[in-house]
């Protein structure tokens, strides 16, 4: 069970919090310049490394906050929040 | 095999009895039920699983591989190794080879118990290695846990070795005094560690016979340990060699032999052979001697070695540069056949033959963390390296083993009696058949032999296996180790792991405040979610089919009460929450007035419905929004997503209020009466209080905020009050309404009601598939006020596709046939077509109706508006036969189509 | 019996296929077998069907509920219901039934739309209540004093299970003696492109193999490929755990699966329970996951099968499921001239192993999507015609 590090609850088990993917995907400014392929990237294409990948935790059984985390996902070591 | 009149840690004046296989024996306080059958002369009393053959204790540890047992008193366990089932009084104990048989139903689980605990050092494994690191981190002052699966402190320390100068066994008396009073430090014997997880999570297994020492009950106990240091201090697991018949009673390793002596005082032979590729062998023929067993020669692979000019000085028999290539015997071992170098064959007379192959470091649990292997050439096996930080290897694990040279099995013409695992009968043999029909990976050999697979998980195969698969394809020692280690480290009763969670625990219930007088009242229940809604609300014996039809009937001409208080409630507060609103929503929230109440769709951002509602404008920068019962947590994490993750700069905030407020629905022409019964401060007039608006005041006597909204169509009024009040309203309710004919109804009914009038139920009319335009609700979707979740979605290809399935209602033909919710959709032409099948759509509501004295249903059908009127058949699969019942497709709304009744 | 050859890879193919798993392998004996297409390679990257295809609880069943999805998983396994003649081997294919069990009102609604489709489009499909589902499986609690009662189930009495290892080598095998070279222990760490950007070959960690085309069939690992030649796919790559317990006697002759109370189990006729339930909810490629989704599972198995209290659970393991959005694959040709994709199986694919490869083949030697591959394709994800299988899936995402 990964230990996750809550910015502002401190080190807590994996079972209080709920995944978010991909971390920095931010909401297009303006949708409506977007196309439907565009939209569709935006909507569901994702980055899926082996190695270091930036993610979303957020503390749903906590504090209830979203923070973003790096973690290996090749060996689950955590490289910074 | 007998019981030596002195010597070992076994205590000769406490005698246990115990029963195994239905015969009485008698063992003593100390020993294990393998020692005590060696005692009793009934080590050999096992069989293989698959051939049948006559098996004996192997060893004297977890590595055992062929005496199993099935515990039944004074705990039940379904398969264990007699070497770590420790001797207790009234121990019952039957031979199981390989297969479990599940106890009845009489036999229930014993509750089994968890604990979490934090600590600075966990150490696995108590030998000298694992005391010195506990040792240690206790005297630095860290929280401490040291585990040892067996049911005694010292691991394989000898009585006769010195730790530090002392006697072996008063050193581990001395150090466990120490720990075992230190405040911070936890010692546990019978506990396995199971599995190594990330971030120092380790899972340890407080076993049945631990707590029975403390005159507790067997009841096992689950922790969860999250330690900042792990050290595995788990040792070597002596090596078994294959040869012919190697897997007779008789044979064991040399170190259980040690073993027994030693720590049991059982000798488990009187004539012993040796086989032996290091210098262990030898220390378990001086124990056999001194026992006063003979030993009929020590057979060596080395050609030389300066434990052999030893032994010959001390009058052993030598054999040098030989193995032990079979054994004979009819069931029991009676003798060991060795080759001497040059091809000299020689009869050893004996009824024990003691092998050592080497030493394999135990490293299951660092392997299964990520931890590697690597080959160590002198010491002929695998020593661990890498894995994470957190994590250290000490001691035998680490590789600290005596040098040894290899052999793996001793080369024949026949190799199919050479055993390499035991519990799957699987032999060199096998594995040469393996390799020779093309497969090449040790993991592939595995899959084909199921070597390393049976309930001793490998333990004293596995390094074997893939050393031979090496040899037999002629690469280096160590090209391929031994195949993947997984958790459990040993096997663990699923009631051990369900742990509390079971029966009424599983899950949690959520009732409103008003379910006892439900259960009073004698409401059939529904599980929504996690709570528990009232259904309907049989009297005097009715069917469920009358009892709706009687709800719905008093909703509609008279007055019925339903409690509301599952669904969703958020209130949504700060001066950017019009704003945000406006953004969730797919219709304007920010143009509500205050007092006024609007519904509202959500949309996922993929454009299809993800739950509805109605928002209330307690103030400028005040809303009271609410969901489905189902959707409420979804709801509220997504508000609190996009408010987090987007726009971190609009000032909301958002609070759950779900079980804040209690709510009841008071529906039917004569909801108003019964408000001015139970007592209220409010004007409830017709001309005061206007259709979705909301006021605040007093009902029954408590501060209340009434709102006038309807899912049944009829007059309505929801009554709010603080949870702790709910049961109060709840009851005045039913008192003030006695008059009128007051009806408490269920969610049948409710669902009934709402769909006469052709409002959607989200995830029963819609599956996350569904648009509002599917729905005919496009008049809720203002695309001009600007960006909400999911507008841009909807303008997708797929989403404005002319065929899509679009909600309608279904009048069946047959009035009195009620639709299959679930039923599909086919055109009058397929009505009874073969499969293949062209479907439309399907029956999402199909419901009986009071009001319309028919059945009527709502459906999802492909183009649907456009087929009014149209003929169209819901087909059904039901106890094998194909039926296709005809219906009229029609408008979504059954009852009262231009809202009359609404306002009473 | 000899397997298949542990053959040097050539300079060249007609088709390189990424990935030595089942679907992989299928898809190399369809080429050869169905279109004659033999000069094909399949490299992977470990010992051959290491990954998911070793890893899953081989339930097999083609009872979803969507048209396009049932027409390709009944495919399949009316491809499976002849495969053993096919490829002259045993792989213990056992049509035992699966039962889908209900435990809500909607979990009810849910189960008669997809018997009635299912019934509909030509797959098999009964709904039994709950005291059907006891005569068929004694050992299933159907008591209605339970936490989340049992109320009915769904039976595909067609469904069972094969040997899941034994499948990929069956493929192999045969593929093999078809001309087929298989070649494992070789990892691809790049691709080889022509000035346009058409991908012309594979570099490997045994050497670079040119390619009239590559067909990428390597489950979790599919985006690590993809992403060597700029391709972003919707994949999201997550541990599912399955575990065995000891061996026990014969107690359970079909599958049972419940999407509610989490856990769908099978009994191997070793005598070992295989199970299996959700993923961990975070990316990983560790082929692990986090112990407290055992533990929920083995609540779960006691819920539905009190008697299994005293069983004892032996061996716990991971692999890596390429999760799709909508719970289905992607298949058929890329964005990118001579590269395919069969991937987005997600915690679905055993079941789907000879109709993926037969698919996955016709599309490559037609140059063009099969019938039943083309409601797969990447770009539903541009046009929004989703085929969301989240409920038939049966695996908490």
């Amino acid at each position: 069970m990964l230990l996750l590090p809550c910015p502002w609850c401190g080190p807590r088990d994996e079972v209080e919090f709920a995944y978010g993917g991909q971390a920095g995907i931010a909401y297009p400014a303006d949708p409506d310049a977007l196309d439907d392929a565009a939209w569709g990237e935006y909507l569901f294409m994702r980055d899926n490394p082996k190695g270091r990948f930036a993610e979303r935790w957020y503390h749903v059984h906590g504090c209830r906050r979203w923070f973003d985390v790096e973690r290996d996902t090749a060996s689950n070591d955590l490289l910074g929040a | 095999m007998r019981r030596l009149h002195s010597g070992g840690a076994v205590d000769r004046g406490a005698p246990l009895r115990f029963r195994f296989d239905g015969r009485e024996h008698q063992g003593l306080e100390g020993d294990t039920l393998a020692s005590a059958l060696l005692a009793a002369g009934a080590g050999g009393a096992f069989r293989s699983p698959v051939l049948g053959r006559p098996r004996g204790v192997m060893t004297a540890g977890p590595e055992e591989p062929c005496a199993f047992v099935e515990v039944s008193a004074p705990w039940f366990d379904l398969i264990a190794p007699a070497t770590m089932v420790p001797l207790v009084d009234g121990l019952a104990v039957a031979t199981r080879a390989g297969v479990g048989r599940l106890p009845g139903p009489a036999a229930s689980a014993p509750s089994s118990r968890q604990r979490h605990a934090h600590v600075e050092t966990l150490v696995v494994g108590a030998g000298v290695a694992g005391l010195r690191a506990a040792l240690q981190a206790a005297r630095r002052g860290d929280r401490v846990l040291l585990v040892d699966e067996r049911a005694h402190l010292g691991g394989t320390a000898r009585s006769f070795e010195t730790v530090d100068g002392q006697p072996a066994w008063a050193w581990v008396d001395a150090v466990a005094g120490e720990l075992r009073a230190a405040p911070d430090v936890t010692v546990l014997v019978d506990t396995a560690a199971l599995g190594v997880y990330d971030a120092g999570l380790v899972v340890v297994h407080e076993r049945a016979a631990a707590r029975l020492a403390e005159r507790e009950a067997p009841v096992q106990r689950l922790w969860h340990v999250r330690a900042e240091r792990v050290v595995l201090a788990t040792g070597a697991h002596e090596r078994p060699i294959a040869f012919a018949g190697n897997d007779r009673p008789g044979v064991m390793l040399s170190g259980a032999v040690l073993t027994y002596l030693d720590r049991f005082g059982v000798l488990p032979g009187e004539r012993a052979v040796v086989f032996t590729t290091n210098d262990a062998g030898y220390q378990a023929a001086r124990a056999l001697r001194g026992a006063g067993a003979e030993v009929a020669a020590i057979v060596d692979v080395r050609r030389e070695a300066a434990a052999q000019d030893r032994a010959r000085a001390d009058g052993y028999g030598v054999l040098a540069g030989a193995v032990v290539a079979a054994t004979d015997g009819t069931v029991h071992v009676t003798a060991g056949l060795a080759i001497g170098p040059d091809g000299e064959e020689v009869r050893l007379e004996a009824d024990l033959v003691a092998v050592s192959g080497g030493w394999n470091p135990v490293t299951q649990l660092h392997r299964a963390i990520g931890g590697g292997l690597r080959y160590a050439a002198d010491r002929s096996c695998f020593v661990p390296g890498g894995g994470p930080a957190w994590l250290e290897v000490i001691g035998a694990a680490a590789g600290d083993v005596p040098a040894s040279e290899p052999c793996w099995y001793v080369t024949a013409d026949d190799l199919s009696g050479h055993f390499v695992d035991l519990q799957r009968d699987q032999t060199v043999a096998d594995v040469a058949a393996a390799l020779g029909s093309g497969l090449r990976s040790v993991e592939h050999v595995k899959r084909a032999t199921y070597i390393g697979t049976a309930v001793d998980q490998g333990r004293a195969s596995g390094a074997l296996a893939a050393e031979i698969v090496n040899q037999l394809l002629g690469t280096d020692p160590g090209a391929q180790g031994p195949t993947n280690a997984r958790p459990p480290w040993a096997p663990v009763a699923f009631h051990v792991l369900a742990g509390p969670y079971r029966g009424a625990a599983f899950d949690p219930v959520r009732v409103t405040p008003m379910h006892a007088a439900h259960v009073q009242r004698g409401a059939v229940f529904d599980n929504v979610g996690q709570w528990k809604r009232p259904w309907y609300f049989p009297r005097d014996g009715e069917t469920m089919r009358a009892a709706v039809l009687r709800e719905c009937a008093a909703v509609r001409t008279g007055v019925g009460m339903i409690d509301a208080s599952t669904l969703g409630k958020i209130e949504v507060v700060g001066p950017d929450t019009p704003e945000f609103l406006d953004r969730m929503y797919t219709n304007a929230m920010s143009t509500l007035g205050v007092g006024r109440i609007r519904y509202g769709l959500m949309l996922g951002v993929d454009g299809m419905v993800f739950d509805d509602g109605v928002a209330m404008r307690l103030a400028d920068d005040r809303y009271l929004v609410t969901t489905t019962t189902g959707g409420a947590a979804r709801v509220l994490d997504r508000f609190e997503e996009w408010l987090q993750t987007e726009w971190p700069h609009l000032r909301v905030h958002c609070t759950s209020v779900t079980e804040q407020w209690a709510a009841v629905a008071l529906a039917g022409p004569r909801s108003r009466e019964v408000l001015e019964a139970v007592g209220t401060d409010v004007d409830v007039s017709r001309a005061a209080f206007p259709f979705m608006a909301w006021r605040d005041g007093e009902v029954a006597g408590v501060p209340a905020r009434l709102a006038r909204v309807s899912f049944s169509g009829e007059l309505a009024f929801e009554v709010h009050v603080a949870g702790w009040h709910g049961r109060h309203v709840w009851e005045a309710m039913l008192a003030a309404g006695a008059p009128f004919g007051i009806t408490p109804y269920g969610t049948e009914t409710m669902d009934v009601l709402r769909a006469e009038k052709g409002f959607v139920m989200v995830g029963q009319d819609t599956d996350g598939t569904v648009t509002p335009d599917d729905l005919g609700m496009s008049w809720i979707v203002n695309l001009r006020k600007g960006d909400f979740v999911g507008r841009r979605s909807l303008l997708r290809a797929d989403l404005v596709r002319p065929d899509r399935k679009q909600l309608v209602g279904l009048l069946p033909d047959d009035p009195g046939l009620l639709l299959q919710e679930g039923a599909q959709v086919v055109a009058a032409e397929h009505a009874a077509a073969s499969p293949p099948v062209p479907m439309l759509g399907h029956v999402t509501s199909s419901y009986d109706s009071a009001a319309l004295g028919r059945t009527f249903a709502l459906a999802l059908v492909a183009r649907g508006r456009e087929r009014l009127g149209e003929t169209v058949h819901a087909r059904t699969f039901d106890g094998g036969a194909h039926q296709a019942v005809p219906a009229t497709v029609t408008e979504p709304v059954f009852y009262d189509p231009q809202g009359a009744r609404r306002d009473g | 019996m000899r397997y298949w050859r542990a053959a040097e890879p050539k300079r060249s193919y007609d088709v390189v296929v990424v990935g030595g798993g089942g679907h992989g392998l299928a898809t190399a004996y369809y080429l050869a077998r169905n279109h004659h297409v033999t000069d094909v390679c399949v490299v992977e990257k470990g010992w051959l069907g290491g990954g998911n295809t070793a890893r899953n609880t081989t339930i097999i069943r083609s009872n979803y509920l969507w048209d396009e999805s049932a027409a390709i998983y009944e495919h399949s396994l009316k491809l499976w219901e002849t495969l053993e003649d096919d490829l002259g081997f045993d792989l213990s294919f056992s049509q035992r039934g699966v039962l889908n069990l209900a435990h809500d009102l909607q979990d009810v609604r849910a189960s008669r739309r997809r018997v009635n489709a299912n019934a509909l489009n030509g797959v098999d499909a009964e709904w039994l209540t709950p005291a059907e589902v006891a005569r068929f499986c004694p050992i299933v609690n159907v008591s209605p004093a339970v936490r989340y009662p049992v109320l009915g189930a769904t039976l595909q009495r067609r469904g069972g299970i094969a040997r899941h290892d034994r499948v990929a080598w069956g493929f192999a095998t045969a593929a093999d003696r078809l001309g087929v070279d298989i070649v494992e222990h070789a990892e691809v760490t790049g691709f080889a492109r022509a000035p346009g950007g058409r991908v012309t070959g594979v570099h490997t960690t045994r050497g670079t193999i040119a390619a009239g085309g590559v067909a990428l069939v390597a489950a979790g690992h599919t985006s690590v490929l993809a992403a060597m030649v700029g391709l972003r796919l919707p994949l999201q790559s997550h541990p599912l755990q399955a575990l065995v317990s000891v061996l026990l006697e014969p107690v359970l002759g079909c599958v049972v699966m419940s999407n509610a109370v989490h856990v769908y189990v099978s009994q191997a006729d070793k005598g070992e329970l295989v199970m299996g339930a959700g993923i961990d909810a975070h990316n990983s490629y560790t082929q692990r996951g986090s112990f407290h989704v055992i533990e929920q599972q083995m609540a779960a198995a006691l819920e539905l099968f009190p008697v299994f209290a005293h069983a004892k659970l032996l061996r716990t393991w991971g692999g890596i499921v390429d999760v799709c959005p909508d719970a289905s694959p992607i298949i058929g040709p890329t964005p990118i001239e001579g590269l395919y994709l069969n991937c987005g199986w997600g915690t679905g694919g055993f079941k789907a192993t000879p109709g993926s490869g037969w698919v996955l083949a016709e599309t490559i030697a037609k140059g063009a999507p099969s019938a039943l591959a083309a409601p797969f394709a990447l770009e539903r994800f541009t046009s929004g015609a989703l085929i969301d299988e989240h409920g038939a899936a049966a695996v908490a995402h």
